[in-house]
């Protein structure tokens, strides 16, 4: 679809997304089983073009922009067949007996699917912006691996059963490790090892086993409404396997096995915004919910009993996470540690096991991706144009950079979980669901949550808005003074964000439309 | 595949004489009359050429075998005229053709490989002697394989251990001789075993024959100078198949040969050895899989972890690349024999494919490294490969850098690539048998695989080049042909798994009589 004359000249991105527009009026006429393999080949086939119009930036990105705007109408367009309840699925090619790589869709992939390819066109501006003004060198792979992390990201979205899953989830893990250590230099090398051990361990270790073991046992990896173990796994069995899930879905960073995220801080921003606050962890998540709906089946996990003690794991990571996020300066750092505590509410709604708690999740899924890529967004933002990365030099820079700090406000709010913002949604389903179910564990969980979320959000807001900018901020010459909003781009990006954040919470029906189709 | 073979047989149709009756005998005997040939010729270009025209028409043969094998059944040919079990046998099923494909495959996807980077390691006048060693050794792979005769199998494995020792010989870094020796020692106590194993057997029963073998041990059970010959044969072919402890030959022997010698050995001498000792375990004492006071089973299943795991560990600490590449072959050596040992049909059929998977996975990362030396000899003096020469290159040579990692993924068992498909099947084995610490076991090599295959790529990719490279020192066309095709095979063989799964699977069910 992509237009070849790109190899020839330099043509203008006009006349490529021209192109593009007749080739995805062809994807439109396209059966539905056909469009959702398109939206694994459209990024897919980004990362084979980029590298070919490497010598054009120009060109470059906009091979990246037109690719996500074509995945994202390609997602819409399925968006609208799920919503009329169809079910699309294909079988790409059968491995071996029993495992066929399959894609399917169902309403939390499509929730999923929808998330990730919106925010890529919001970040792909961000990440020109951003890339072009810290003058990062190999930005070409940079997108090329970007593109492909994109891919994987559809792929664990719309995989139709636990290996195709997997075969995606792992692709991730791989395809964002040159992007984690794309600085190269030392402190990239040693975040890179913890991310890849600890991804692939979990992965390895205790998530294949997991995989192979339910083969065994249900003898088919399909996703299932109701559950392919319903019937076949007995006490002992679905404990163990339901902890070698929940741990060996790294990728959910529960605690202890979180490490690997404030790790990969050491990425370009754009990385940490999309895959480490997004794609990546929610790849997590999404896999642990699925599993609980599609693997084991909610009822059967309800009356088993096992959902307690994975509800209580979630809790402490929630608690324990907030308190690091608290003693961090760097503001990075700190948002990593938020996004260990948040996952761990998702893993805690699906733990409540109740078909209300499940919408809570994939809804909190929704709000915090919006939300948390803002917050990340603002301190690129806040790095590129004043070179701060700590909390301590933020003093005053609201007054400097007001766009970014007013869409950092928002994310703020919306992970504290206070209206008009997309945060109070989800947290009032899982609130309500934990209720109605009786875990006041959870209840405890989520109110302490709020309060710590306050502690460590508002004082950036206040230092920002509030202190005048201190001594060493003034003294440390070009850097700290004269600066103003960072380069256009980014500041697009991050007020759109913003106002995706305000919109989930004054438009949250479609969100939750699919939300409840998962569970009905 | 299919219509060659038609060809073949339909030429043969006609005639007394058929050529496709007469396809065992080709498989072994061409690549002899090639080595004889080679031995006649002064030049290394000649000598290439003839053995390049031998290998590529070996998988041809192959491919008719085994299309043959699946259309009529097993193969008997009597060999001479002679008929069995007097006579010599040569008999092709399921197994014997899948490991025939493999090996002659896998020489022949090296062969555009082998011209410059033997001219590069080995001295001109030496070149042509080189070529009929490789055609010998060829040559004694196919025989071990074909042979339905304990003691014709001896004389093969002689042929090809023989010849081995002479290449690996002519590395470029002196201690290849040591090495050489070494492997000389090692691999003649381990033909010694074979051989006193092949004596007991014919004492007790008066055959040669595998199949009348079979047979007969069935009727004479399990007595003790048949545990005897069956403990000979056993420590013999492990020997050669480097089980661990028994491998201490290996890492000298793959780090100091020539390049081409250690992806052709990596990628066939092993597997060829693991073909032998499936026959005998599964075919010639079909009792010893009931046998309760023998724990053979079970042993091979502890020394397969024990491998895996401390081979790995070692990998971890080499310094030299084709030393580290030569432990993780013992590793995975040690994942083919856990599922030769689980003796169940999903095991089987993952040791049986692993032969496959790992063999185009090793091929495809020593030819890597084997393009990495060629190159990096242009602009230094070097013998040997050490990981600090590597640095820089994944820019300096991204694409055999990025097969080399490919390679990697494989090793390490990433879906997607041939090495899951065999781990998937080793693990459903072992859970089939409850042992869920065998699949423990299983996944902590792989992710101990990362660490040492993670050293390679860092020193690769992050540390900066120390020196340019020529641009006139580039691999040619015909060495990245060669590096390609193993790699693309890695991933194929990871989406679609007809040729590994599949005929191991076939051969699998055949050696534990289930239905097909």
């Amino acid at each position: 679809m992509m237009p070849s004359t790109a190899l020839l000249s330099e043509p203008s991105a006009l006349l490529m997304s021209a192109a593009s527009a007749s080739g995805a009026r062809a994807l439109m006429a396209a059966e539905p089983g056909t469009l959702i393999v398109w939206a694994v080949v459209v990024p897919a086939l980004a990362a084979v073009l980029i590298p070919l119009v490497g010598r054009w930036p120009n060109v470059r990105e906009a091979v990246t922009l037109v690719a996500a705007a074509a995945l994202f109408a390609l997602v819409v367009q399925i968006a609208a067949l799920v919503g009329t309840g169809a079910r699309p699925e294909r079988i790409l090619l059968e491995v071996a007996p029993g495992l066929d790589i399959a894609l399917a869709v169902e309403p939390l992939g499509m929730l999923f699917a929808l998330i990730a390819s919106a925010l890529w066109i919001v970040n792909s501006i961000y990440s020109i912006g951003y890339m072009r003004a810290n003058n990062e060198p190999r930005q070409t792979s940079f997108y090329v691996y970007f593109a492909i992390a994109i891919a994987s990201t559809m792929g664990v979205a719309l995989a139709g059963n636990l290996f195709t899953l997997f075969l995606f989830y792992e692709a991730l893990t791989l395809s964002t490790y040159p992007l984690v250590t794309h600085k190269r230099d030392a402190e990239a090398k040693a975040g890179g090892r913890t991310y890849l051990l600890m991804l692939l361990g979990t992965s390895m270790l205790l998530f294949l086993p997991a995989i192979v073991a339910t083969a065994a046992i249900a003898g088919t990896l399909d996703f299932t409404p109701g559950g392919i173990l319903k019937g076949k796994a007995e006490g002992t069995t679905t404990l163990i396997l339901l902890a070698l899930y929940a741990f060996g879905i790294g990728k959910a960073a529960l605690m202890p096995l979180h490490r690997w995220l404030p790790a990969a801080m050491v990425a370009p921003t754009p990385v940490s915004a999309l895959l480490h606050a997004v794609a990546v962890v929610k790849a997590g998540v999404f896999a642990i919910l699925k599993v609980v709906v599609y693997v084991f089946g909610i009822e059967t996990l309800a009356t088993s009993g096992q959902g307690d003690w994975l509800l209580a794991v979630a809790g402490a990571t929630v608690i324990i996470a907030s308190l690091y996020a608290l003693a961090s300066d760097n503001l990075k750092r700190r948002l990593a540690y938020s996004t260990v505590s948040q996952l761990a509410y998702v893993v805690l709604a699906a733990a409540i096991l109740t078909p209300l708690s499940a919408v809570g999740a994939a809804l909190h899924i929704a709000a915090h991706a919006v939300s948390k890529i803002t917050l990340f967004f603002a301190a690129g933002a806040i790095y590129t144009a004043a070179h701060h990365t700590n909390v301590s030099e933020l003093d005053g820079i609201g007054r400097r950079m007001p766009w970014t700090m007013g869409a950092f406000v928002v994310g703020a709010l919306s992970m504290i979980g206070l209206p008009p913002t997309a945060g109070f949604l989800g947290k009032w389903f899982i609130l309500s669901a934990a209720m109605t179910a009786g875990k006041w564990l959870a209840v405890v969980v989520l109110l302490a949550s709020t309060v710590l979320n306050a502690a460590y959000f508002l004082p950036i807001v206040y230092r920002a808005f509030f202190c005048g900018p201190s001594d060493r901020a003034g003294s440390s010459g070009g850097g700290g003074f004269g600066h103003g909003e960072a380069p256009w781009p980014i500041v697009v990006a991050l007020v759109a964000t913003a106002a995706g954040t305000i919109a989930l919470f004054l438009f949250p029906e479609p969100a939750l439309r699919l939300a409840r189709a998962m569970v009905e | 595949m299919s219509e060659g073979a038609l060809l073949l047989t339909a030429a043969a149709g006609g005639r007394g004489l058929a050529l496709g009756a007469q396809l065992p005998a080709l498989q072994v005997v061409a690549p002899l009359l090639g080595a004889i040939l080679c031995a006649f010729l002064r030049k290394g270009v000649l000598a290439w050429a003839i053995a390049s025209l031998v290998t590529w028409a070996m998988p041809v043969v192959a491919l008719a075998l085994l299309w043959q094998v699946q259309t009529a059944g097993a193969i008997s040919y009597a060999m001479g005229g002679w008929a069995p079990p007097w006579g010599i046998e040569y008999r092709v099923d399921a197994l014997t053709a899948f490991v025939l494909l493999l090996v002659s495959g896998a020489a022949a996807l090296m062969m555009p490989f082998a011209r410059k980077s033997v001219a590069g390691e080995v001295d001109g006048d030496k070149q042509a002697w080189f070529y009929t060693m490789f055609l010998l050794c060829l040559a004694g792979l196919l025989g071990i394989t074909i042979t339905g005769d304990a003691f014709n199998a001896f004389v093969f494995l002689e042929i090809s251990s023989l010849s081995t020792y002479v290449m690996i010989a002519l590395g470029r870094d002196r201690r290849a001789l040591v090495a050489a020796y070494q492997y000389l020692i090692m691999g003649t106590i381990g033909a010694t075993l074979y051989v006193l194993g092949v004596g007991l057997l014919y004492t007790l029963t008066g055959t040669l024959n595998l199949v009348d073998l079979g047979t007969r041990l069935d009727a004479i059970g399990m007595t003790p100078p048949v545990l005897a010959a069956l403990s000979f044969l056993t420590v013999g072919i492990s020997l050669k198949l480097a089980l661990f402890p028994l491998h201490a030959w290996l890492p000298g022997a793959y780090a100091y040969a020539p390049s081409f010698v250690t992806a052709f050995l990596a990628a066939t001498a092993t597997k060829v050895a693991v073909y032998l000792l499936v026959r005998y375990l599964y075919s010639v004492f079909p009792l010893v899989r009931m046998l309760s006071e023998v724990p053979l089973f079970e042993l091979l299943v502890a020394l397969s972890i024990a491998g895996m795991l401390g081979a790995s560990l070692v990998a971890v600490f080499q310094d030299n690349v084709k030393r580290l590449l030569a432990y993780s072959s013992v590793a995975q050596v040690g994942y083919i024999m856990l599922g030769v040992g689980l003796a169940n049909e999903p095991g089987l059929t993952g040791a049986l494919a692993h032969l496959m998977n790992h063999a185009v996975t090793k091929a495809a990362l020593f030819l890597a490294v084997g393009a990495a030396y060629y190159r990096l000899c242009t602009v230094r003096e070097l013998t040997t490969l050490r990981l600090s020469d590597l640095a820089g290159l994944g820019r300096q040579m991204p694409v055999t850098l990025g097969i080399f990692t490919l390679g990697g993924l494989s090793i390490i068992g990433v879906p997607g690539t041939a090495g899951f498909i065999s781990k998937w099947y080793l693990a459903l084995g072992a859970l089939e048998h409850g042992w869920w610490w065998v699949v423990v076991a299983i996944m902590a090599s792989s992710l101990i695989a990362v660490v040492y295959i993670g050293r390679v790529i860092e020193v690769a990719w992050f540390r900066p080049a120390a020196t340019a490279l020529a641009e006139a020192g580039r691999p040619n066309a015909a060495m990245y042909l060669s590096m390609a095709a193993f790699a693309a095979l890695t991933v194929y063989l990871g989406f679609a798994t007809e040729w590994s799964v599949g005929l191991a699977g076939r051969a699998a069910r055949m050696l534990l009589e289930l239905a097909p």
